[in-house]
Protein backbone atom coordinates (compact mmCIF):
# COMPACT_ATOMS: atom_id res chain seq x y z
CA UNK A 1 0.00 0.00 0.00
CA UNK A 2 0.99 3.17 -0.95
CA UNK A 3 0.77 5.71 1.81
CA UNK A 4 2.93 8.29 0.99
CA UNK A 5 0.42 9.46 -1.90
CA UNK A 6 -2.07 8.55 0.71
CA UNK A 7 -0.79 11.72 2.87
CA UNK A 8 0.70 14.17 0.64
CA UNK A 9 2.76 15.46 3.34
CA UNK A 10 6.05 15.49 4.28
CA UNK A 11 7.23 11.53 5.74
CA UNK A 12 9.20 12.31 8.59
CA UNK A 13 9.09 8.43 9.27
CA UNK A 14 9.32 6.05 6.78
CA UNK A 15 8.95 2.30 7.58
CA UNK A 16 9.74 0.00 4.73
CA UNK A 17 9.10 -3.96 4.46
CA UNK A 18 9.11 -3.78 7.96
CA UNK A 19 8.83 -7.47 10.05
CA UNK A 20 9.12 -8.12 13.68
CA UNK A 21 8.96 -10.96 15.66
CA UNK A 22 9.25 -12.05 19.24
CA UNK A 23 10.93 -15.42 18.91
CA UNK A 24 9.20 -17.24 16.36
CA UNK A 25 6.11 -14.80 16.59
CA UNK A 26 5.69 -12.96 13.72
CA UNK A 27 4.24 -10.10 15.01
CA UNK A 28 4.20 -7.46 12.26
CA UNK A 29 4.16 -8.75 8.75
CA UNK A 30 5.81 -6.42 6.19
CA UNK A 31 4.53 -2.78 7.38
CA UNK A 32 5.07 -0.35 4.57
CA UNK A 33 4.12 3.39 5.82
CA UNK A 34 4.60 6.76 6.05
CA UNK A 35 4.35 8.83 9.27
CA UNK A 36 3.75 12.26 8.22
CA UNK A 37 5.91 15.23 9.96
CA UNK A 38 3.75 17.73 12.20
CA UNK A 39 0.90 15.43 12.43
CA UNK A 40 -1.12 13.33 14.80
CA UNK A 41 -0.76 9.89 13.49
CA UNK A 42 -3.12 7.16 14.89
CA UNK A 43 -2.49 3.54 15.27
CA UNK A 44 -5.68 2.02 15.73
CA UNK A 45 -7.27 -2.13 16.26
CA UNK A 46 -8.09 -4.99 18.46
CA UNK A 47 -5.76 -6.20 20.84
CA UNK A 48 -2.85 -8.15 19.61
CA UNK A 49 -2.77 -6.24 16.42
CA UNK A 50 0.50 -5.35 16.56
CA UNK A 51 -0.31 -1.26 16.87
CA UNK A 52 2.52 -0.86 20.57
CA UNK A 53 5.01 -3.31 18.93
CA UNK A 54 5.23 -0.99 16.33
CA UNK A 55 5.72 1.86 18.06
CA UNK A 56 7.98 0.45 19.97
CA UNK A 57 10.02 -0.36 16.77
CA UNK A 58 10.31 3.49 16.61
CA UNK A 59 12.69 4.04 19.27
CA UNK A 60 13.94 1.07 19.70
CA UNK A 61 11.94 -0.22 22.77
CA UNK A 62 12.68 -3.79 21.86
CA UNK A 63 16.26 -3.95 22.18
CA UNK A 64 15.80 -4.44 25.65
CA UNK A 65 14.90 -8.06 25.18
CA UNK A 66 17.23 -10.30 23.31
CA UNK A 67 14.20 -12.61 21.93
CA UNK A 68 12.68 -9.50 19.40
CA UNK A 69 14.12 -8.39 16.35
CA UNK A 70 12.61 -6.18 13.71
CA UNK A 71 14.10 -6.68 9.97
CA UNK A 72 13.90 -3.90 7.40
CA UNK A 73 13.97 0.02 7.90
CA UNK A 74 12.59 2.74 9.87
CA UNK A 75 13.98 5.82 8.59
CA UNK A 76 13.83 9.12 10.40
CA UNK A 77 14.42 11.86 8.15
CA UNK A 78 15.87 9.11 5.53
CA UNK A 79 18.29 7.13 8.09
CA UNK A 80 17.68 3.89 9.12
CA UNK A 81 17.45 3.67 12.88
CA UNK A 82 17.11 0.41 13.10
CA UNK A 83 20.77 0.00 11.61
CA UNK A 84 22.69 3.43 13.36
CA UNK A 85 25.20 3.01 14.45
CA UNK A 86 24.26 6.15 16.93
CA UNK A 87 23.93 5.77 20.78
CA UNK A 88 20.45 4.43 21.16
CA UNK A 89 19.84 6.56 24.33
CA UNK A 90 20.55 9.51 21.48
CA UNK A 91 17.41 8.55 19.47
CA UNK A 92 15.25 8.21 22.42
CA UNK A 93 16.17 11.68 22.92
CA UNK A 94 15.20 12.49 19.64
CA UNK A 95 12.08 9.79 19.35
CA UNK A 96 10.44 10.19 22.72
CA UNK A 97 8.05 8.23 24.22
CA UNK A 98 5.08 8.35 27.09
CA UNK A 99 3.75 4.92 28.42
CA UNK A 100 0.46 4.00 29.41
CA UNK A 101 0.39 4.17 33.37
CA UNK A 102 1.86 7.69 34.16
CA UNK A 103 5.84 6.82 35.64
CA UNK A 104 7.06 9.89 37.27
CA UNK A 105 10.41 9.47 38.49
CA UNK A 106 10.51 9.26 42.31
CA UNK A 107 12.19 12.76 42.74
CA UNK A 108 10.84 16.46 42.65
CA UNK A 109 8.55 17.82 39.91
CA UNK A 110 11.46 20.31 38.91
CA UNK A 111 13.39 17.43 38.94
CA UNK A 112 11.75 14.63 36.80
CA UNK A 113 11.53 17.13 33.96
CA UNK A 114 15.59 18.37 34.91
CA UNK A 115 16.84 14.68 34.94
CA UNK A 116 16.69 13.93 31.46
CA UNK A 117 17.56 17.40 30.22
CA UNK A 118 21.38 17.23 32.18
CA UNK A 119 21.58 13.70 30.18
CA UNK A 120 22.22 15.42 27.12
CA UNK A 121 22.49 19.07 27.68
CA UNK A 122 24.82 20.96 30.09
CA UNK A 123 22.60 24.24 31.54
CA UNK A 124 23.37 26.55 34.11
CA UNK A 125 20.97 26.99 36.86
CA UNK A 126 18.79 29.61 35.11
CA UNK A 127 19.10 28.02 31.94
CA UNK A 128 17.46 25.12 33.51
CA UNK A 129 15.20 26.62 35.18
CA UNK A 130 13.92 28.32 32.13
CA UNK A 131 13.63 25.09 30.33
CA UNK A 132 11.70 22.94 33.33
CA UNK A 133 8.90 26.18 32.99
CA UNK A 134 8.98 25.83 29.23
CA UNK A 135 8.66 22.15 29.35
CA UNK A 136 5.44 22.35 32.15
CA UNK A 137 4.15 25.38 30.08
CA UNK A 138 4.22 23.23 26.58
CA UNK A 139 2.49 20.62 29.17
CA UNK A 140 -0.36 22.84 30.33
CA UNK A 141 1.39 22.14 33.81
CA UNK A 142 3.11 25.08 34.83
CA UNK A 143 0.19 26.55 36.24
CA UNK A 144 -1.25 24.00 38.26
CA UNK A 145 2.61 23.02 39.72
CA UNK A 146 4.68 26.44 39.63
CA UNK A 147 4.05 26.86 43.48
CA UNK A 148 5.06 23.11 44.45
CA UNK A 149 7.76 22.17 41.79
CA UNK A 150 9.85 20.85 44.86
CA UNK A 151 6.88 18.42 45.49
CA UNK A 152 6.98 14.89 44.72
CA UNK A 153 6.34 14.20 40.83
CA UNK A 154 3.55 11.40 42.36
CA UNK A 155 2.03 13.53 44.60
CA UNK A 156 0.03 14.97 41.61
CA UNK A 157 -3.25 13.03 40.19
CA UNK A 158 -2.99 10.86 37.52
CA UNK A 159 -3.67 13.29 34.46
CA UNK A 160 -1.30 15.82 35.96
CA UNK A 161 1.25 12.74 36.44
CA UNK A 162 0.82 12.36 32.80
CA UNK A 163 1.24 15.73 31.25
CA UNK A 164 5.03 15.69 33.69
CA UNK A 165 5.39 12.55 31.58
CA UNK A 166 4.54 14.71 28.75
CA UNK A 167 6.65 17.56 29.86
CA UNK A 168 9.50 15.43 30.61
CA UNK A 169 9.19 13.75 27.08
CA UNK A 170 9.18 17.16 25.96
CA UNK A 171 11.69 19.05 28.19
CA UNK A 172 14.76 17.31 25.82
CA UNK A 173 13.23 18.79 22.01
CA UNK A 174 12.53 15.83 20.82
CA UNK A 175 11.36 15.58 17.24
CA UNK A 176 9.17 12.44 17.37
CA UNK A 177 6.47 11.86 20.74
CA UNK A 178 5.27 8.55 20.49
CA UNK A 179 2.18 7.98 22.73
CA UNK A 180 1.20 4.27 24.28
CA UNK A 181 -2.09 4.74 25.68
CA UNK A 182 -1.40 7.83 26.92
CA UNK A 183 -5.25 8.54 28.28
CA UNK A 184 -6.30 4.88 29.27
CA UNK A 185 -5.24 5.04 33.27
CA UNK A 186 -6.95 8.97 32.77
CA UNK A 187 -10.80 9.97 33.69
CA UNK A 188 -12.72 12.00 31.02
CA UNK A 189 -11.29 15.45 32.42
CA UNK A 190 -7.50 14.30 32.36
CA UNK A 191 -8.09 12.64 28.98
CA UNK A 192 -9.70 15.64 27.46
CA UNK A 193 -6.76 18.28 28.30
CA UNK A 194 -4.27 15.49 27.31
CA UNK A 195 -5.69 15.82 24.00
CA UNK A 196 -5.60 19.40 23.44
CA UNK A 197 -1.76 19.08 24.37
CA UNK A 198 -1.70 16.84 21.66
CA UNK A 199 -3.10 19.36 19.38
CA UNK A 200 -1.18 21.82 20.26
CA UNK A 201 1.92 19.68 20.50
CA UNK A 202 1.40 18.91 16.77
CA UNK A 203 2.66 22.27 16.13
CA UNK A 204 6.36 21.25 16.96
CA UNK A 205 6.71 17.66 16.92
CA UNK A 206 5.59 14.41 15.09
CA UNK A 207 3.18 12.59 17.13
CA UNK A 208 2.69 9.05 16.74
CA UNK A 209 0.07 7.57 19.38
CA UNK A 210 -1.57 4.27 20.21
CA UNK A 211 -5.15 3.70 21.48
CA UNK A 212 -7.76 1.13 21.88
CA UNK A 213 -9.59 3.77 21.84
CA UNK A 214 -11.54 4.66 18.91
CA UNK A 215 -13.26 7.72 19.23
CA UNK A 216 -10.11 9.08 20.47
CA UNK A 217 -8.04 8.03 17.56
CA UNK A 218 -11.17 10.04 15.40
CA UNK A 219 -10.87 13.14 17.81
CA UNK A 220 -6.77 14.20 17.97
CA UNK A 221 -5.53 12.10 15.17
CA UNK A 222 -4.77 14.08 11.62
CA UNK A 223 -3.59 10.07 10.00
CA UNK A 224 -5.25 7.14 10.92
CA UNK A 225 -3.55 3.27 10.82
CA UNK A 226 -5.60 0.59 11.40
CA UNK A 227 -3.99 -2.94 12.20
CA UNK A 228 -5.45 -6.30 12.53
CA UNK A 229 -3.08 -8.99 13.69
CA UNK A 230 0.12 -8.23 12.43
CA UNK A 231 -0.78 -6.21 9.07
CA UNK A 232 -1.97 -3.35 8.22
CA UNK A 233 -5.16 -3.16 6.81
CA UNK A 234 -5.72 0.65 5.72
CA UNK A 235 -4.33 3.82 6.28
CA UNK A 236 -5.62 7.13 5.52
CA UNK A 237 -6.71 10.85 6.46
CA UNK A 238 -8.98 10.37 9.91
CA UNK A 239 -12.09 11.71 8.28
CA UNK A 240 -11.92 9.61 5.36
CA UNK A 241 -11.17 5.78 7.32
CA UNK A 242 -14.09 6.83 10.17
CA UNK A 243 -16.61 8.10 6.89
CA UNK A 244 -15.73 5.97 4.16
CA UNK A 245 -13.15 3.68 4.97
CA UNK A 246 -11.97 1.88 1.51
CA UNK A 247 -11.20 -0.99 3.06
CA UNK A 248 -14.70 -3.57 4.71
CA UNK A 249 -12.47 -4.85 7.66
CA UNK A 250 -11.75 -1.60 8.37
CA UNK A 251 -15.56 -0.35 8.39
CA UNK A 252 -16.52 -3.52 10.22
CA UNK A 253 -13.66 -2.59 13.28
CA UNK A 254 -15.12 1.12 13.52
CA UNK A 255 -18.63 0.20 13.11
CA UNK A 256 -18.49 -2.38 15.73
CA UNK A 257 -19.34 -5.22 13.74
CA UNK A 258 -16.91 -8.23 14.07
CA UNK A 259 -18.78 -10.83 12.25
CA UNK B 1 -27.57 -3.55 6.47
CA UNK B 2 -27.31 -7.20 6.94
CA UNK B 3 -23.86 -6.97 8.85
CA UNK B 4 -24.69 -7.32 12.53
CA UNK B 5 -22.96 -5.13 15.12
CA UNK B 6 -21.48 -6.70 18.29
CA UNK B 7 -24.26 -4.47 20.08
CA UNK B 8 -27.36 -6.18 19.15
CA UNK B 9 -29.15 -3.01 20.86
CA UNK B 10 -27.34 -0.93 18.19
CA UNK B 11 -28.88 -3.40 15.53
CA UNK B 12 -32.18 -2.98 16.58
CA UNK B 13 -31.98 0.85 16.84
CA UNK B 14 -31.72 0.96 13.26
CA UNK B 15 -33.79 -1.64 11.90
CA UNK B 16 -35.90 0.44 14.09
CA UNK B 17 -36.00 3.74 13.11
CA UNK B 18 -35.13 2.41 8.93
CA UNK B 19 -38.77 1.01 9.52
CA UNK B 20 -40.29 3.87 10.89
CA UNK B 21 -39.14 5.87 7.72
CA UNK B 22 -40.45 3.46 5.91
CA UNK B 23 -43.44 3.82 7.54
CA UNK B 24 -43.44 7.35 6.58
CA UNK B 25 -42.98 6.47 2.96
CA UNK B 26 -46.08 4.26 2.79
CA UNK B 27 -48.34 6.77 4.18
CA UNK B 28 -46.60 9.71 2.12
CA UNK B 29 -47.36 7.39 -1.35
CA UNK B 30 -51.11 6.30 -0.09
CA UNK B 31 -51.72 10.65 0.71
CA UNK B 32 -50.47 11.59 -2.46
CA UNK B 33 -52.35 8.34 -4.54
CA UNK B 34 -55.48 9.75 -2.45
CA UNK B 35 -54.97 13.51 -3.77
CA UNK B 36 -54.46 12.14 -7.05
CA UNK B 37 -57.41 10.64 -7.09
CA UNK B 38 -59.39 13.62 -5.64
CA UNK B 39 -58.15 15.64 -8.03
CA UNK B 40 -59.28 13.40 -11.26
CA UNK B 41 -62.58 12.82 -9.33
CA UNK B 42 -62.90 16.38 -7.92
CA UNK B 43 -63.68 14.75 -4.42
CA UNK B 44 -64.06 17.31 -1.35
CA UNK B 45 -63.58 14.15 0.54
CA UNK B 46 -61.00 12.69 -0.45
CA UNK B 47 -59.05 15.92 -0.51
CA UNK B 48 -60.46 16.36 3.35
CA UNK B 49 -58.92 13.05 4.09
CA UNK B 50 -55.67 13.94 2.47
CA UNK B 51 -55.37 17.22 4.39
CA UNK B 52 -56.33 15.13 7.68
CA UNK B 53 -53.30 12.83 6.81
CA UNK B 54 -50.80 15.96 7.51
CA UNK B 55 -50.66 16.01 10.87
CA UNK B 56 -49.57 11.88 11.03
CA UNK B 57 -46.93 12.69 8.80
CA UNK B 58 -45.62 15.46 10.76
CA UNK B 59 -45.86 13.46 14.12
CA UNK B 60 -43.62 10.94 12.36
CA UNK B 61 -41.17 13.30 10.93
CA UNK B 62 -40.59 14.80 14.54
CA UNK B 63 -40.24 11.21 16.38
CA UNK B 64 -38.22 9.93 13.42
CA UNK B 65 -35.69 12.57 14.10
CA UNK B 66 -36.20 12.77 17.86
CA UNK B 67 -34.47 8.39 17.52
CA UNK B 68 -32.31 9.96 15.56
CA UNK B 69 -30.74 12.26 17.82
CA UNK B 70 -30.75 10.02 20.38
CA UNK B 71 -29.06 7.38 18.49
CA UNK B 72 -25.92 9.92 17.01
CA UNK B 73 -25.65 11.31 20.83
CA UNK B 74 -25.17 7.33 22.38
CA UNK B 75 -23.92 5.78 19.52
CA UNK B 76 -21.17 7.78 17.51
CA UNK B 77 -21.86 5.87 14.66
CA UNK B 78 -19.16 5.73 11.89
CA UNK B 79 -18.47 5.03 8.33
CA UNK B 80 -21.64 3.06 6.76
CA UNK B 81 -23.60 3.62 10.12
CA UNK B 82 -23.58 7.59 9.73
CA UNK B 83 -24.07 7.92 6.65
CA UNK B 84 -27.33 5.70 6.99
CA UNK B 85 -28.24 7.84 9.65
CA UNK B 86 -28.04 11.42 8.02
CA UNK B 87 -29.58 9.70 5.21
CA UNK B 88 -32.51 9.14 7.20
CA UNK B 89 -32.40 12.60 8.42
CA UNK B 90 -32.45 13.98 4.91
CA UNK B 91 -34.97 11.44 3.17
CA UNK B 92 -37.66 12.00 6.82
CA UNK B 93 -37.66 15.77 5.59
CA UNK B 94 -38.22 15.38 1.88
CA UNK B 95 -40.84 12.49 2.53
CA UNK B 96 -42.41 15.13 5.01
CA UNK B 97 -42.59 17.89 1.92
CA UNK B 98 -43.70 15.67 -0.58
CA UNK B 99 -46.40 15.27 2.06
CA UNK B 100 -46.87 18.81 2.18
CA UNK B 101 -47.09 18.69 -1.29
CA UNK B 102 -49.90 16.21 -1.04
CA UNK B 103 -51.96 18.46 0.77
CA UNK B 104 -51.51 21.25 -1.11
CA UNK B 105 -52.60 19.54 -3.80
CA UNK B 106 -55.90 18.25 -1.59
CA UNK B 107 -56.01 22.12 -0.99
CA UNK B 108 -56.19 23.79 -4.62
CA UNK B 109 -58.46 20.74 -5.41
CA UNK B 110 -61.31 22.60 -2.83
CA UNK B 111 -60.26 25.61 -3.82
CA UNK B 112 -60.87 24.77 -7.38
CA UNK B 113 -64.45 23.02 -6.24
CA UNK B 114 -65.74 26.01 -4.53
CA UNK B 115 -64.86 27.97 -7.32
CA UNK B 116 -67.43 25.74 -9.92
CA UNK B 117 -64.63 25.84 -12.50
CA UNK B 118 -63.74 21.98 -12.35
CA UNK B 119 -65.81 20.49 -15.20
CA UNK B 120 -63.90 22.81 -18.37
CA UNK B 121 -60.03 22.49 -17.44
CA UNK B 122 -57.33 19.92 -18.71
CA UNK B 123 -56.69 18.32 -15.31
CA UNK B 124 -56.98 14.68 -16.70
CA UNK B 125 -53.85 16.38 -18.45
CA UNK B 126 -52.32 16.29 -15.01
CA UNK B 127 -52.71 12.83 -14.49
CA UNK B 128 -49.83 11.68 -16.52
CA UNK B 129 -46.97 13.73 -14.58
CA UNK B 130 -48.64 12.93 -10.96
CA UNK B 131 -48.91 9.01 -11.89
CA UNK B 132 -45.28 8.85 -13.36
CA UNK B 133 -44.30 11.67 -9.83
CA UNK B 134 -46.44 8.74 -7.08
CA UNK B 135 -44.57 5.95 -8.97
CA UNK B 136 -41.23 7.38 -9.16
CA UNK B 137 -41.54 7.91 -5.17
CA UNK B 138 -42.52 4.44 -4.56
CA UNK B 139 -39.64 3.59 -6.36
CA UNK B 140 -37.54 5.32 -4.21
CA UNK B 141 -39.26 4.21 -1.20
CA UNK B 142 -38.31 0.24 -2.50
CA UNK B 143 -34.27 1.04 -3.52
CA UNK B 144 -33.88 2.93 -0.25
CA UNK B 145 -35.49 -0.07 1.71
CA UNK B 146 -32.97 -2.51 -0.62
CA UNK B 147 -29.78 0.47 -0.66
CA UNK B 148 -30.51 -0.78 -4.43
CA UNK B 149 -27.92 1.51 -6.25
CA UNK B 150 -28.55 0.88 -10.21
CA UNK B 151 -32.51 1.75 -9.24
CA UNK B 152 -31.45 4.98 -7.82
CA UNK B 153 -29.40 6.08 -11.14
CA UNK B 154 -32.79 4.76 -12.99
CA UNK B 155 -34.51 6.92 -10.87
CA UNK B 156 -32.27 10.02 -11.18
CA UNK B 157 -33.10 9.46 -14.86
CA UNK B 158 -36.33 9.34 -15.31
CA UNK B 159 -37.32 13.13 -13.19
CA UNK B 160 -36.51 14.25 -16.06
CA UNK B 161 -39.61 13.40 -17.90
CA UNK B 162 -41.83 14.69 -15.47
CA UNK B 163 -39.92 18.20 -15.58
CA UNK B 164 -40.92 17.52 -19.46
CA UNK B 165 -44.66 16.84 -18.91
CA UNK B 166 -44.83 19.73 -16.11
CA UNK B 167 -43.57 22.56 -18.94
CA UNK B 168 -46.19 21.13 -21.21
CA UNK B 169 -48.80 20.96 -18.77
CA UNK B 170 -47.96 25.49 -18.24
CA UNK B 171 -48.11 25.71 -21.73
CA UNK B 172 -51.33 23.82 -22.07
CA UNK B 173 -52.61 26.51 -19.24
CA UNK B 174 -51.27 29.42 -21.24
CA UNK B 175 -54.03 28.73 -24.06
CA UNK B 176 -56.85 27.78 -22.04
CA UNK B 177 -56.15 31.24 -19.80
CA UNK B 178 -55.79 32.84 -23.02
CA UNK B 179 -58.78 32.01 -24.70
CA UNK B 180 -61.20 32.40 -21.66
CA UNK B 181 -59.69 35.20 -18.90
CA UNK B 182 -62.61 33.53 -16.58
CA UNK B 183 -60.63 30.30 -16.10
CA UNK B 184 -57.84 32.13 -14.60
CA UNK B 185 -58.02 31.96 -11.37
CA UNK B 186 -58.88 27.86 -11.58
CA UNK B 187 -56.16 27.64 -14.11
CA UNK B 188 -53.37 29.24 -11.93
CA UNK B 189 -55.07 26.78 -8.96
CA UNK B 190 -54.22 23.70 -11.64
CA UNK B 191 -50.30 25.49 -12.29
CA UNK B 192 -49.90 25.10 -8.42
CA UNK B 193 -51.02 21.57 -8.65
CA UNK B 194 -48.70 21.07 -11.56
CA UNK B 195 -46.05 22.21 -9.33
CA UNK B 196 -46.60 20.45 -6.20
CA UNK B 197 -46.32 16.94 -8.40
CA UNK B 198 -43.53 18.67 -10.14
CA UNK B 199 -42.12 18.67 -6.65
CA UNK B 200 -42.65 15.13 -5.25
CA UNK B 201 -40.51 14.43 -8.12
CA UNK B 202 -37.90 16.61 -7.58
CA UNK B 203 -38.44 14.75 -3.72
CA UNK B 204 -38.25 10.80 -5.12
CA UNK B 205 -35.06 11.99 -6.35
CA UNK B 206 -33.16 13.46 -3.57
CA UNK B 207 -34.58 10.50 -1.71
CA UNK B 208 -32.67 8.20 -4.78
CA UNK B 209 -29.47 10.15 -4.67
CA UNK B 210 -28.89 9.58 -0.51
CA UNK B 211 -28.77 5.51 -1.88
CA UNK B 212 -25.84 6.22 -3.08
CA UNK B 213 -24.49 8.55 -0.43
CA UNK B 214 -25.30 5.90 1.61
CA UNK B 215 -23.84 2.58 -0.09
CA UNK B 216 -21.08 4.67 -2.11
CA UNK B 217 -20.18 7.40 0.32
CA UNK B 218 -20.58 9.94 -2.35
CA UNK B 219 -22.65 13.25 -2.53
CA UNK B 220 -24.27 13.04 -5.90
CA UNK B 221 -26.38 16.43 -4.95
CA UNK B 222 -25.82 18.96 -8.03
CA UNK B 223 -23.78 16.13 -10.31
CA UNK B 224 -24.42 15.93 -13.55
CA UNK B 225 -25.44 12.22 -14.70
CA UNK B 226 -22.08 11.35 -15.96
CA UNK B 227 -20.71 11.92 -12.23
CA UNK B 228 -23.29 10.32 -10.75
CA UNK B 229 -23.34 7.18 -12.62
CA UNK B 230 -19.46 6.83 -12.15
CA UNK B 231 -20.15 7.34 -8.27
CA UNK B 232 -22.86 4.69 -8.27
CA UNK B 233 -20.51 1.65 -10.05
Amino acid sequence: MDTLSATREKSKISVKNLNFYYGKFHALKNINLEIPENKVTAFIGPSGCGKSTLLRVMNRMYELYPEQRAQGEVLLDGANLLTSKEDVALLRAKVGMVFQKPTPFPMSIYDNIAFGVKLFESLNASDMDERVEWALRKAALWGEVKDKLNQSGSSLSGGQQQRLCIARGIAIKPEVLLLDEPCSALDPISTAKVEELIAELKKDYTVVIVTHNMQQAARCSDYTAYMYLGDLVEFGATEEIFFKPKRKETEDYITGRFG
Amino acid sequence: MADKHLSTQFDSELNTVSSRVMELGGLVESQLRLAIYALSQFSAESANQVIETELRVNGMELDIDRELSSIIARRQPTARDLRLLIAISKTTANLERAGDEAAKIARMVKSILHSGASRTLPSSDLRVAADLASGLLRKALDAFARLDTVAAVSILKEDDQIDAEFDGFVRKLITYMMEDPRTISASLDLLFIAKAIERVGDHAKNIAEFIIYIVKGADVRHSPMDQIESAAK
